[in-house]
């Protein structure tokens, strides 16, 4: 970093072991970022290892049993340590006490225990590597997960348990800095739409993170000491399992796209110049998705032979669910409409992100009815319509908010035309990859197979080209981002003339972020 | 007696006090909602097997949940008269009180251990490894399953409760807290509170419902 952008969080020390105690909330984030780059890295290689294994029919290169390795490392890795931590860690951390006029988080110390909990966590599940390894899915169910002759399983669910702790500790961290460090005149009414994401984000952290942690731990226990509460054997039940594990898995969705719904409102309203639609309208879809979430768990266990009423009751709820999303969704639309569209890379994301959630939202109501949800269960279409709505929802949101933020974060723009080639890789082969999977679901073909029958291997090749320019595309945009970084020419404090309060202090921010202290007077996004 | 001062990004001391106070808070949720998950399943297995869990009930020595019932709601007193004392600038007294409720916690865990051990020697281990023969039920090593599960669960956090209590007492001692500043006992106490609370439940569920 040369001297040109005078003193700030990055040159204020110097060597790594400042960086590894640092207490700085941005610091924390860039060290997020890298930790997060690393292990998607690695969930992206392990995607490529199963979409070529896959991209003819018959046993290519591996035998199922590895195939079902690489299958539940490719989920357990891009759920517990990119996804969960992914936006909420990486952009909360950096933007948070930025966008409320707040110095740092309410608990430093806290915050940087989180990192080294995380790197614990995935440590503890990587070493499952250098074991048998895990062949469960990310699901765990029991009770194969108990039974299972693979020994790594104790290691990846260890590990995911101290990844929960790490997650725990950052949305008890946010809420604080919320409800404690706002800028004076920031009422909640004012806040920026990211704060509110991550609020509603945080409150899933720390109301259903125990959940899974403990039922992580009861697996533990079932493992080395049979304690059968998931066991037949001593009267327990598989499917209590099921019930624990989705109550939080299923809220942990909405835990990743919220975050990425608040970027979204930032940038689609900081690219159309205007006032954002119906802001009270976003805040409370935001609350709503979140406490809903609470209440749909069921729709993973159509199947699983709970009752037929919790059947109908869950399938309601889901649908309910669609209410809020939709509002969203029309809000943007609505912010759009005759405002002075600017058509830089971190709108194309949200616009992409529009359009690929829109796909995953609405193939969720195909799932979430029923009758048709006993077609569509455990097959491909399933695989495409949650990675339409994660991949879509989450990795496009994350781009969106890398590349609005980066000249903030670093005080340098990225190079326009290679960030819109990268997105164009993107957003092609990542439909490229998954849409034909809603087909191939549609026809028939179960998800986690190792193997397939030949008239499917057509769109099964088509989605392995995909997500090999998709995984091109992602090379890409770190390549930009980093360039960037290096030698990119100086953004200036405010490159987009945005409105909210991060963009008020000098890119990049100086050690306590503001150099007076912040007051705020009116709404987050005052364009006039 | 020395001054601390807050930290950079808080306004002042309060300000500070309040955050952490909520801090806690959230972290107690946390922690309710975990034993909640192990109180859920409990109940549903109650009531799946109510003979099973009435005959595991009858190996437990209710004089000696009671005794360790009284035995935690005193510490939750003493605990409230060490946050009490730290408020009041008295430093003995509140050393005294800190370092009474690390007594009881250990008592606690002694009284904890000649429970573990009775089971042990009649072989009501939990799951895979019970041994007990003249079991009525078939499966009365889930009742143990659960008594394990639960109780050491509870057990750890008294543990962890009796060295954050520790902590905050070798601090006192230091004369680090006055009326200004005592947030660690304050969030100490919480914890601890919540942990007596937990057993509150867990006395009722184990020892005397059955």
């Amino acid at each position: 970093m040369s001297d040109l952008l005078g003193k700030n969080y990055i040159n204020c020390e110097k060597g790594l072991w400042s960086w590894l105690t640092t207490l700085d909330h941005k610091r924390i984030g860039i060290m997020y970022l890298i930790a997060i780059v690393f292990f998607a890295f690695l969930g992206a290689v392990f995607s490529l290892i199963l979409r070529y294994e896959l991209f003819s029919a018959g046993k290519d290169f591996l035998t199922a049993l590895q195939y079902n390795k690489v299958m539940t490392y490719h989920g357990a890795i891009m759920t517990f340590m990119v996804l969960v931590p992914g936006i909420p860690a990486v952009l909360g951390n950096i933007l948070l006490p930025l966008q409320i006029g707040a110095k740092d988080v309410a608990f430093p110390r806290l915050n940087l225990l989180s990192w080294y909990l995380l790197i614990l966590g995935a440590a503890i599940a990587i070493i499952s590597l250098f074991t048998t390894g895990v062949d469960t899915g990310w699901t765990f169910y029991a009770p194969y997960s108990t039974g299972s002759a693979q020994s790594g399983t104790i290691f990846v669910v260890l590990g995911a348990f101290v990844m929960g702790l790490a997650s725990i500790l950052t949305g008890l961290n946010f809420i604080a800095t919320i409800h404690q460090l706002r800028a004076k005149g920031m009422t909640f009414m004012r806040m920026p739409l990211f704060v509110w994401g991550l609020y509603a984000t945080s409150i899933i952290q720390i109301v259903a993170t125990p959940v899974v942690g403990i039922t992580l731990l009861l697996l533990v226990a079932e493992r080395v000491l049979g304690v059968g509460v998931f066991d037949p054997k001593l009267g327990g039940d598989p499917i209590l399992f099921q019930h624990f594990f989705w109550f939080y898995s299923h809220p942990v969705v909405y835990l990743m796209v919220l975050p990425g719904m608040g970027v979204i409102s930032e940038v689609v309203t900081a690219f159309s110049k205007k006032v954002i639609f119906g802001y009270k309208a976003i805040v409370y879809a935001s609350v709503a998705i979140a406490g809903v979430g609470f209440l749909v768990w069921g729709h993973h266990m159509f199947v699983s032979g709970q009752s037929d009423w919790a059947g109908v009751l869950f399938s309601f709820i889901t649908m309910f669910v669609g209410i809020p999303t939709a509002v969203k969704i029309f809000n943007w639309m609505t912010t759009l409409y005759k405002g002075s569209i600017e058509f830089r890379t971190p709108l194309l994301f949200a616009l992409g992100f529009l359009f690929v959630f829109a796909i995953g939202g609405l193939t969720g109501l195909f799932l979430a009815t029923l009758s048709t949800d006993m077609h569509f269960h455990d097959t491909y279409f399933v695989v495409a319509h949650f990675h339409y709505t994660m991949v879509g929802g989450a990795v496009m949101a994350v781009f969106a908010g890398l590349f609005y933020w980066w000249p903030k974060i670093c005080g340098r723009m990225y190079n326009e035309l290679q960030g819109q080639i990268g997105f164009a890789f993107v957003f092609i082969g990542f439909n490229v990859t998954f849409f034909p999977q809603f087909i191939l679901g549609a026809m028939g073909m179960p998800r986690r197979y190792f193997d397939y029958l030949p008239e499917f291997e057509h769109l099964h090749a088509v989605s392995t080209v995909g997500s090999t320019i998709v995984n091109t595309g992602m090379v890409i945009l770190f390549v930009v981002l980093y360039r960037a970084w290096k030698y990119g020419e100086i953004a200036g404090d405010n490159p987009w003339n945005a409105t909210t309060l991060e963009w008020q202090t000098t890119s990049p921010p100086p050690h306590e972020n503001f150099t007076k202290e912040m007051k705020v007077t009116g709404g987050p996004y005052d364009y006039a | 007696m020395t001054m601390r001062k807050h930290a950079h990004h808080f306004k002042d001391g309060d300000h500070e006090f309040s955050a952490s106070k909520m801090g806690v808070w959230l972290f107690l949720c946390t922690e309710i909602v975990m034993f909640g998950v192990l109180f859920v399943a409990y109940f549903l297995y109650h009531n799946q097997y109510p003979e099973t869990f009435a005959e595991g009930a009858k190996f437990l020595d209710w004089r000696l949940g009671a005794l360790n019932t009284v035995v935690l709601l005193f510490s939750s007193f003493t605990m409230a008269l060490g946050i009490h004392f730290c408020q009041k600038n008295d430093s003995k007294k509140a050393v005294l009180n800190l370092a009474l409720t690390l007594i009881l916690g250990a008592v606690f865990m002694i009284v904890k251990y000649y429970e573990y051990s009775h089971k042990f020697h009649l072989g009501l281990y939990p799951g895979k490894f019970f041994s007990y023969e003249a079991a009525e039920s078939v499966n009365l090593a889930m009742y143990f399953s659960f008594y394990f599960l639960m109780t050491g669960l509870h057990g750890l956090h008294i543990l962890i409760g009796m060295g954050v209590i520790t902590w905050v007492l070798i601090r006192a001692r230091r004369g680090e807290f006055n009326s200004k500043y005592y947030t660690p006992v304050e969030g100490v106490g919480l914890f601890w509170h919540v942990i007596d609370l937990i057993w509150i439940y867990l006395f009722p569920l184990l020892y005397l419902v059955g």
